[in-house]
């Protein structure tokens, strides 16, 4: 290429061949830099959040000097609480407080009032004792509180992980799990983990005899199918999530149609039951299982299960041995693709699903919207995006499937 | 080509039962997403069939009322602009990405398709974060971006498969020639890959145009798109007044995405019939 005459140093040749591949760099910089800026950051705002907690740490800073000096582990002495009351009047006259009682509850459930009280109490007495402050807030004569206001006082945390596995440190160097009746992520991890793994396999019991089918019809009419199966694919999760809500009414069609038949007796509650959730999701993902599947299926030679049939085999044994292995990489990414989506939905259970078949998505959006509390909403997501990326990079690293090439 | 030359009667069955389970899920498949389509002329208030009348009533609702009207606009007016900066800045990418020189190739794909695997709920999640603390939270630029990064990965993924039925010569031949780069660009290739150009284009339409998580929690009450006030209107009152806007937002993808389709094999044209 260099031997080629070149006009003028400007042109694309020349560029080419000076700067290397700085030039095709520079075409996609701008699209990354975005990236960068525009999902890259937000995530690691995202998720910072989560092991990142200063409110306790900036709201406290006598209470802190003092605990250094105060060597002990349980409660602390006078000094401290002095320091804890001038911290909480300086956190009163700057209006941050609330937003110290709100975080020490995360922490201890049903702490925020008797932070306030005690606060009332500090701002009205300054020379109040350690014995006053304890009879307003009873916590605060609580060793527990105090490890909860140590482990506060440093800016990096592992709590919120902790929490988000039920899990949180019950000593110095122990961890166990929270009580029963404040466990609730394992039980919603759980439950996603089931409804995703639901919502695969009616996928894959619908979708392998279609893919199967679509390959063994003539070109012409596998192409009509090719379509029926692209139309939901092309429409909007929202829109079909419409959709299934009209469907799913007591006195929509599927409870008429289901009457009509006589497969039931009464009309049933499909909206807001795991049924109908699954249901759903179970039409939104199909195509989602099917296309990898179909795409395999096609490779397949038909020769090759001629010859099996003609050496002898039979045709569950032609199928088993000579057709499942040739199609399984397909069988298994449509079935992760799904997996994986159904991991992060949000939409359809948000519409469709009852009050406890909300999923990991749900808790994250509620944490935000609801309760503020950005820190568990990290931690959910953290969890979130560690199990999804974990399963993609295994589908593509084993399975091959390269979404790139799929679009 | 399911029956050999000389069925055995267990073999007309399977493949019976085979054609009956595939007509059902092809019943399952379809026959919801056109649910919607005749409730929507229904005059009666109702989601329930028969029909109580024909009217275009709800249509009037969606089309007419401020409420639907400013949520139409703001969906015109996001989806445009989102296509507009993911087409261009998705082209650049692909062409970049085309050249066998482009180095680390293997960390920037990931990278680029990321956007499509990380759950939609993180990443509008952490946008808000991010955009509250910059400023960019409840504007259309901040809306704006964020879908160009939701939809530039279909632009960069049709526009790379155009330029794989591209020849590279034909860029050397117009700076042989002594055309400048750009206007090698515009004048050769870019009408040569104008088709998987415009299916980028209408794929990063209708993927702002049907985005409602992110839309959720970056815009403020008068940023509401038609989405975002389809699924509030779903979450609080049913009204059929959805089955309408879902018809309409139905219609619009199904139309723009065989419009891409389309356009894409036919820029994919010598290099997918090998490939495919």
């Amino acid at each position: 290429m260099s031997s080629i005459a070149m006009p003028t140093p400007k042109t694309w040749i020349s560029a080419r061949d000076h700067s290397d591949s700085l030039r095709p760099l520079a075409l996609a910089a701008p699209l990354l830099l975005l990236l960068l800026f525009s999902f890259g950051a937000p995530i690691v705002a995202l998720l910072s959040r989560a092991v990142y907690e200063p409110t306790i740490a900036n709201a406290l800073p006598h209470t802190i000097a003092a605990l250094r000096q105060d060597s002990g582990a349980g409660v602390p002495d006078e000094t401290v609480f002095r320091a804890f009351a001038t911290d909480l009047k300086d956190g009163q006259a700057a209006g941050t407080v609330y937003e110290l009682a709100k975080n020490l509850n995360t922490r201890l459930p049903g702490v925020r009032s008797q932070v306030l009280r005690v606060t009332r109490l500090a701002a009205q007495d300054p020379a109040a004792t350690k014995e006053a402050m304890i009879k307003a807030a009873p916590m605060l004569g609580e060793e527990k509180s105090w490890s909860a206001i140590r482990a506060g006082t440093n800016r990096f945390t592992s709590f919120f992980l902790l929490s988000a596995f039920d899990l949180r440190w019950t000593g110095q160097w122990t961890i166990g799990t929270v009580p029963a009746d404040q466990a609730v992520f394992l039980r919603v991890f759980g439950r996603t983990f089931l409804i995703a793994t639901l919502v695969t396999l009616a996928t894959l019991a619908l979708a392998f005899p279609l893919a199967y089918l679509m390959t063994n019809l003539r070109p012409a009419i596998a192409s009509i199918v090719l379509v029926l199966v692209l139309l939901p694919f092309w429409t909007s999760i929202l829109v079909r999530t419409a959709a299934w809500t009209v469907i799913l009414q007591k006195y929509g069609i599927l409870n008429d149609l289901m009457l009509w038949l006589g497969v039931t007796s009464d009309r049933i509650e499909l909206m807001y039951s795991r049924t109908g959730l699954i249901i759903a999701m179970t039409h939104i993902q199909l195509p989602f299982t099917l296309l990898p599947i179909y795409s395999v299926m096609r490779s397949v030679q038909p020769s090759q299960l001629r010859a099996a049939q003609s050496l002898g085999g039979r045709p569950f044994t032609v199928f088993r041995r000579i057709y499942l292995p040739q199609v399984m990489p397909g069988v298994l990414a449509g079935c992760l693709l799904t997996f994986i989506l159904c991991l992060g939905y949000y939409i359809t259970p948000v519409l469709i699903g009852g009050a406890s078949d909300q999923l990991i998505s749900n808790f994250i959006a509620n944490y935000v919207n609801a309760e503020l509390n950005w820190e568990m909403a990290a931690a959910l997501s953290f969890v979130l995006l560690a199990s999804t990326l974990g399963l993609y990079i295994t589908m593509t690293r084993y399975l091959g499937l390269d979404l790139f090439k799929m679009g | 080509m399911l029956l050999s030359p000389y069925p055995t009667n267990a073999e007309r069955i399977r493949v019976a039962a085979l054609w009956f389970w595939c007509v059902l899920v092809l019943i399952f498949l379809v026959v919801p997403i056109f649910v919607p389509v005749p409730l929507s002329f229904n005059s009666g208030s109702f989601f329930t069939f028969p029909l109580a009348g024909v009217s275009t009533r709800w249509y009037e609702v969606v089309l007419g009322t401020p409420r639907w009207r400013a949520a139409i606009g703001n969906s015109l007016l996001i989806g445009s602009g989102t296509t507009i900066l993911a087409t261009v800045l998705g082209t650049l990418t692909a062409i970049g990405l085309s050249d066998p020189k482009f180095p680390g190739r293997r960390f920037v794909v990931p990278l680029l398709i990321s956007p499509l695997i990380v759950p939609v709920v993180v990443t509008a999640v952490g946008t808000y974060l991010f955009y509250a603390r910059i400023g960019l939270a409840n504007t259309y630029g901040g809306i704006i971006l964020a879908h160009t990064v939701l939809a530039s990965p279909f632009v960069v993924v049709t526009v790379s498969a155009s330029l794989a039925g591209f020849d590279r010569n034909l860029m050397r031949a117009t700076s042989i020639l002594g055309a400048k780069p750009l206007t090698g660009f515009l004048r050769v290739m870019l009408p040569l890959i104008l088709p998987g150009v415009l299916s980028g284009a209408a794929f990063a339409f209708v993927t702002s145009f049907d985005e409602v998580v992110v839309v959720q929690f970056l815009a403020n009450a008068q940023q509401r798109t038609l989405p975002l006030e389809m699924f509030t209107g779903l979450r609080e009152q049913l009204s059929p007044a959805i089955t309408a806007a879902a018809t309409l937002m139905m219609g619009l993808s199904i139309l723009l995405l065989i419009v891409a389709n389309l356009l894409a094999r036919r820029s994919r044209g010598k290099a997918g019939a090998e490939s495919e």
